[in-house]
């Protein structure tokens, strides 16, 4: 978890407590809105999840223990390009790993990190769906098919500016 | 006239709007834009020759379609009526272009029910729906059976569930129905996890309609006013389908109240899973709806005594559903008389890995793997060898050449040591390493494991640990007993589905490639060539003829050598990443 402590805006905080009212402060719908939520903010915080639980009337233990069982929710912000390496069978047979290895070993991070200058996050993901394409590599949500490691080095380059 | 392009996710990865785009520009150009539609359907299928794209009426199938040829499409075909050859399929056998796909191998032997519109229709149009028999069964249902006689007319198919355990359609929805409650609910499951597997996608992006009339049905056979659809949040295409679909069945009364003024009330709303494998287990799912963490729960109680807010809920899994309409319209002898005798229809598999042809199929139940990896499949990709096909996902096996001539159904399968589970099928080769394979699922479950109950959680663990150690060169031949043990007690004493089925993978390899593993362990060596820890690079010094270009392209610079000079390689920097094997022309450089 991040120690760095994140200042809500009262225009932030209005736009939560907004999410949270438009599924009537249900805490039934509690994934819905922190899809809404990470879609509105980008991930997903202590301080927002402190909102979202004081809204929908719930304790904020069980607002994190749902944000860190999905994969989905992140509590950490997501670079401005983020790269995801689709791992599942079909591209692992394919040579995923190789792939993955290449853009971390370019970018000098971790999987889950970003690059200093936030720019890019790698992460792996399991399976679009789009097997006829392995090894699938999606930035953002453009999708590249057919990568190489030799093909990494090109799709980075599309981002340089 | 009409021009079909594939919508599917592959295909639209590979730029399908654009080319949809640039027909309509062309046709608009020559005045045709009246006499020829342009629609984007759903998945064909085929998706390592996409994007494809079709011409009705002569049922032209054009393969690997650019933006660019669609001038030349419009040119030549439209206009002329001449195909264009160089975008037809290929057969690699008798080196001929086929135009129709009925003459493809990849689709000769297929039987399409749950696909039925997939590549027909366009999804975002309800009307083409209708067109093909659409809202037919639901109209049949309500006007002339009550819910029992539909149930029977379920249980009589012999239709089981396509989501993997293969219970009883028709039974589940008679279980459901004879609980009494104020609400009951109909969830349709569609947080198709297993890696690899994408049959799901492609009905709801392809046909999303067939999944709500099934439901619709479903309703009305257990008495329950409301649907749930559970899908994973990775699927926005799909998504923004069901929700377009559901507005126009809304629109035209077929679904909400009173539909067709028979008084029966549904409607179905979507719910958004959040990236957890363990969520396709239906009380896990039930959970997660519920807006908690999606951990299962013992059974029983059964979703169909307690289920979504304590309520009676079936849950079925799309494939499932995509099947009921046409059991109800063509009857139930017509469906059991495909398949095997104890699993009857066909099913969707995916069709992964190393193999020609990646993409969707619908083959009867009781095909041999043997047609579905060589004939539909092509064979494995790059002339390689046979070496074993995945199914079942992590909860399934590997199965191997002897296997290959058993009819593919769910006894059978499980019999095998696999299973049919969603109907991922991922083929490997000879360069695939299968204690790596085993690893590697090992991998998702720790992952994906919930935690709530220990022999998941920490057995899971032990067994990657164990994998890992044996890819490492360090494993012996203890190991390979404890592997067995563990396995056997994770699955006799696991809470739910994941966990009882997770060892599947490890004990399949140790029994079909027990050699593979005790050549990781006796002689510590991957016969594979992929686990790095026993691998070693060297450099033959007579076939080296110093061109440098291995030691040029080495990016931790192990290799050295003057020019024109045998190199070598210090194995103590080497970090087997194997660049100098693709750089080097003449084959000097080898895995021992």
């Amino acid at each position: 978890m991040s120690h760095v402590k994140v200042e809500l805006k009262p225009e932030q905080v209005t736009k939560i407590k907004e999410i949270c009212k438009s599924f009537n402060n249900n805490p039934g719908e509690l994934i819905n809105v922190l899809h809404q939520t990470q879609g509105a903010f980008g991930y997903l915080p202590a301080e927002v999840q402190e909102v979202v639980a004081a809204e929908l009337g719930i304790p904020v233990a069980k607002v994190y223990g749902v944000v860190t069982f999905y994969s989905f929710f992140t509590m950490l912000p997501k670079g401005k390009h983020p790269i995801s390496v689709c791992t599942g069978t079909a591209c692992y047979v394919r040579g995923a790993e190789k792939v993955l290895d290449e853009f971390k070993r370019i970018l000098e991070v971790k999987v889950g990190e970003s690059t200093p200058d936030g720019k890019f996050s790698l992460n792996c993901l399991r399976c679009v769906g789009a097997c006829g394409l392995a090894p699938v590599v999606l930035v953002g949500d453009k999708v590249y098919g057919r990568v190489s490691p030799d093909g990494v080095k090109d799709i980075l380059n599309e981002y340089a500016d | 006239m009409h021009i079909l392009v594939c919508g599917g996710t592959g295909c639209r990865a590979s730029s399908s709007d654009a080319i949809v785009e640039k027909f309509k520009s062309e046709l608009a150009a020559n005045n045709l834009e009246n006499d020829v539609q342009v629609i984007m359907t759903g998945c064909f299928g085929f998706c390592e020759k996409g994007p494809i794209v079709k011409v009705l009426p002569d049922n032209t199938f054009y393969t690997q379609v650019k933006p660019e040829d669609a001038a030349e499409i419009v040119k030549e075909h439209v206009i002329k009526g001449r195909k264009v050859n160089r975008l037809l399929y290929l057969d690699p056998a008798k080196k001929e272009h086929v135009s129709d796909s009925k003459h493809m191998g990849f689709y000769r032997k297929q039987i399409r029910i749950a696909l039925r519109n997939c590549g027909f229709i366009n999804p975002e149009n309800i009307d083409e729906y209708i067109a093909r028999d659409g809202y037919q069964a639901i109209g049949k249902v309500l006007t002339e059976f009550d819910p029992q006689q539909t149930i029977d007319i379920i249980k009589k198919s012999g239709l089981r569930g396509r989501g993997g355990g293969g219970f009883p359609t028709g039974l589940k929805w008679e279980i459901a129905s004879k609980n009494k409650a104020d609400q009951k609910y109909v969830v349709c499951n569609a947080d198709e996890g297993d890696p690899g597997a994408f049959m799901d996608r492609s009905v709801l992006e392809g046909d999303p309609h067939s999944v709500l009339e099934a439901m619709s049905i479903c309703g009305y056979c257990i008495g329950a006013s409301k649907g749930l659809i559970y899908i994973r949040a990775e699927y926005p295409l799909a998504i923004k389908r069901l929700k377009v679909a559901i507005a126009q069945a809304r629109e035209y009364g077929l679904l909400g109240n009173d539909i067709m003024g028979t008084g029966f009330s549904f409607d179905v709303e979507l719910r958004y899973g959040a990236g957890a494998f363990v969520c396709g287990e239906e009380t896990a799912l039930i959970h997660s709806m519920e807006g908690l963490r999606g951990e299962p729960t013992n059974k029983p109680p059964f979703p169909a005594e307690s289920g979504y807010m304590g309520k009676p809920t079936n849950v079925n899994n799309v494939e499932t559903f995509a099947n009921v309409c046409p059991i109800i319209l063509k009857g139930a002898d017509w469906y059991s008389s495909i398949g095997t005798e104890k699993s009857k229809g066909t099913k969707v598999f995916a069709l992964a890995g190393k193999i020609n042809n990646v993409g969707l199929i619908e083959v009867p139940m009781g095909i041999t793997l043997r047609e579905v990896i060589f004939e539909i499949g092509g064979g494995i990709k790059n002339g390689k060898k046979f070496k074993a096909v995945q199914t079942g996902g992590p909860s399934g096996g590997c199965l191997t050449e002897k296997h290959l001539d058993i009819p593919i159904d769910f006894d059978n399968l499980i019999a095998a040591g696999s299973m049919m589970g969603s109907g991922g099928m991922i083929v490997m080769d000879e360069d695939d390493c299968m204690v790596s394979v085993a690893k590697f699922y090992l991998d998702f479950t720790v992952e994906e494991s919930c935690g709530k109950c220990a022999p998941c959680r920490i057995g899971n663990k032990r067994l990657y640990e164990l994998l890992d150690k044996i890819t490492k060169g360090e494993g012996t031949m203890d190991d390979l007993d404890r592997l067995r043990n563990l396995s056997k007690v994770i699955k006799d004493t696991a809470l739910c589905g994941l966990g009882q089925t997770s060892p599947n993978p490890v004990l399949s390899t140790l029994d079909n490639f027990y050699d593979e593993y005790l050549a990781h362990v006796q002689d510590k060596k991957c016969p594979a060539g992929k686990c790095k820890a026993l691998m070693k690079y060297v450099i033959d010094p007579e076939a080296c003829v110093g061109c440098t270009a291995c030691a040029r392209n080495c990016p931790v610079n192990a290799i050295s050598g003057e020019r024109k000079k045998p190199h070598s390689i210090n194995t103590a920097i080497c970090i087997k990443c194997g660049a100098c094997i693709e750089k080097c022309k003449f084959d000097a450089i080898s895995i021992k």
